[in-house]
């Protein structure tokens, strides 16, 4: 027995409660959970599965928007395309051959071109197929600008040139190859009646997606060898980006002037755009599912914690019996559940991080690290926790001292 | 000046029990008081009520010459955080901490730093003996060394009054004779110390006792 204890302190006023530091609150909580690892795992798990479907989902939404909005950017939304709709008597229509010209000298035009399907010629991988069995591939004369004014570009070999738009040559659209099985060039393939060589393979355009389909050949050589009348089927124009409306307006009657009303304007980007759009819509659905999962991981750690404060009666009546005030208890059991939903969140949020990114490598898209994503899921991540301690914490403090230590003997 | 005045104290539990009965008494600066009675007697009610753990129904509770009764929850907690040391029977020790840890916890509600925290914990362990366990855990220690601790615990703020509640109650004679020796001790030190007991004999060997009988003083 080294010191003694005053007699009689010298003691002038009642004191006042001590603060807890916040290093001393956090040791506290984490101190009850790693009493108890196995069930703070399992309670953190069902926060970890709600923060990853989230993230995750929201992750591959950003990078797959990234995505899209990169191939948008590439191709521009500023391509019209003019196709020709069907004339009154229902016949399918055509375009005036020189509608491309016509369009060209729009005001604000930057470029125009067309492909024209070849009625009644298709493109086989041998002479061998019956007709009958397939229709084979659509084979479409085009004009040499069409990859320039699209912005396409060639995937293997090479595109038609003045010369070679002469001779019975053929370049594949990306769908194409993949249906005859090539993927380079040099292989023959029986296309209306003879065989013509394969010299390229084109990569998808986005903005096209009948060329992506068809077997191209040159303009000339179809007019003269396959008896191509020379109408245009579709004629793609590339505006000025403020000029697209005023375009859009005029493009019908330019391009066919007699039978305006039976020509078809559209903008292909809408498409890309709509499939925007249509990803947002579709997210929003699966981020309600992780929520709904965050709720139930939620709920998980609020059951979790009741049972928690009924069995911890004895060290909540010990710890007010050492002086903690209600308040200290409350905040103790606050922080633990924090820390379990924390650590939940903090896990999910890797995993979704990693799964959308993960996805983006799978399809070459751009790295996106959705950062608003991360600061979301941790912050749902620590409401979760407050929400679900609050009810437990409030429990246990309002357990006075006596009943908290004579529930044990 | 007294250390406790219980000034007609009476508890009534909801219901209608009758726990404690206008009990009046003093206990003064460095007295060894014993507070025997039976099972029911309200001997807990009454420690209950001088540790500020709960609130006498009428009269009065007065530490160090303070009235309890118009303190709030938050000051009562401060009261038992500083003037207060509490021993129970059934120890109390938090199970995955060391013993050190366990005294410390003591401190944390004085508001006192981490590393001063164990230090002064280990220098109450060894008060009490135990300089060779500090970092054992309760299931590494036997019944007397856990009551060892937890005196240590009670200690270690250093205390205006020590309660001790059945400290005896589970261990054996020798275990409970080492208890009460370290009661003597910090008695001849100045401390003071109230021990409630239903063990006449561990009463009879105290200086001063205390007898409850159904809620009243005998």
């Amino acid at each position: 027995m080294i010191s003694v204890s005053p007699v009689i302190p010298e003691i002038r006023e009642i004191p006042a409660p001590a603060r807890l530091s916040a290093w001393d609150l956090v040791a506290v909580g984490l101190a009850g959970l790693r009493a108890r690892r196995g069930r703070a795992v399992l309670s953190a798990l069902g926060v970890a599965i709600g923060i990853a479907s989230m993230v995750a989902v929201m992750g591959i939404s950003t990078v797959s928007g990234a995505g899209l909005q990169e191939q948008l950017a590439r191709v521009g939304t500023n391509v019209l395309t003019v196709a020709p709709g069907h004339s009154i008597s229902g016949d399918q229509a055509s375009l005036p051959l020189e509608s491309v010209a016509r369009v060209s000298h729009i005001p604000g035009v930057v470029g125009a071109t067309a492909i024209a399907y070849v009625k009644g010629a298709t493109a086989r991988r041998t002479r061998l197929i019956d007709p009958a069995i397939t229709n084979g591939v659509g084979v479409a004369a085009v004009r040499l600008d069409v990859l320039a004014t699209l912005k396409g570009t060639v995937k293997s070999g090479t595109f038609l040139n003045a010369a070679t738009a002469r001779y019975p040559v053929v370049v594949l659209g990306t769908y194409a190859a993949d249906r005859f099985g090539i993927d380079r060039p040099g292989r023959q393939i029986y296309v209306a009646g003879r065989w013509m060589t394969v010299i390229g393979i084109l990569d998808s355009l986005p903005l096209a997606p009948d060329i992506d389909n068809a077997a191209l050949v040159g303009w000339p050589y179809a007019e003269a060898q396959l008896g191509f009348d020379g109408h245009p089927t579709i004629v793609y124009e590339r505006s000025a980006d403020d000029r697209v409306g005023a375009i859009a307006k005029v493009l019908a009657a330019t391009a066919d002037p007699e039978h305006p009303d039976q020509v078809q304007v559209s903008r292909p980007s809408d498409a890309l755009t709509a499939e925007l759009a249509a990803r947002a819509a579709f997210n929003t659905l699966f981020v309600g599912l992780g929520a709904v999962a965050l709720l139930v991981g939620g709920i998980g750690i609020a059951n979790i914690m009741v049972i928690s404060v009924l069995e911890r009666r004895q060290e909540i009546g010990l710890r007010r019996s050492l002086g903690a005030t209600r308040g200290q208890i409350r905040l103790q059991f606050v922080v633990e559940a924090v820390a379990l939903s924390l650590a939940g969140g903090v896990t999910g949020t890797v995993v979704g991080v990693a799964v959308s990114l993960l996805f983006a490598f799978g399809q070459g898209w751009p790295f996106a690290l959705p950062t608003q994503v991360v600061v979301l899921g941790v912050t749902a991540a620590v409401l979760v926790g407050i929400v679900s301690g609050l009810y437990p914490a409030r429990r246990a403090a309002a357990l006075t001292p006596t009943e908290a230590l004579a529930t044990l003997t | 000046m007294s250390v406790i005045e219980l000034e007609h104290a009476s508890k009534t539990y909801p219901g209608g029990v009758a726990a404690l009965r206008d009990v009046t008494l003093t206990i003064g600066p460095g007295e060894l008081v014993a507070v025997c009675g039976p099972s029911g007697s309200g001997k807990s009610t009454m420690l209950n009520l001088m540790g500020t753990l709960d609130r006498p129904s009428e009269g009065r509770v007065r530490l160090l010459g303070f009235d309890m009764a118009t303190l709030s929850d938050r000051r009562l907690s401060a009261v038992r955080a500083h003037w207060i040391g509490f021993v129970f029977q059934q120890f109390f020790l938090t199970g995955h901490l060391t013993a050190e840890e366990n005294v410390a916890t003591r401190l944390l509600y004085l508001g006192v730093p981490g590393r001063r925290r164990i230090a002064a914990a280990r220098e109450a362990l060894e008060r009490v003996g135990l300089g060779d366990r500090l970092t054992h855990r309760p299931h590494e220690l036997s019944g007397g060394e856990r009551q060892r601790v937890a005196i240590a615990r009670a200690l270690v703020a250093r205390p205006v009054v020590l309660f001790a509640d059945e400290p005896t109650g589970n261990l054996d004679t020798a275990s409970g004779g080492g208890i009460v020796d370290i009661l003597w001790k910090l008695h001849e030190e100045g401390t003071t110390v109230v021990v409630i007991t239903h063990n006449t004999d561990l009463a009879e060997a105290l200086p001063r006792r205390v007898d409850l009988l159904d809620g009243r003083i005998l």
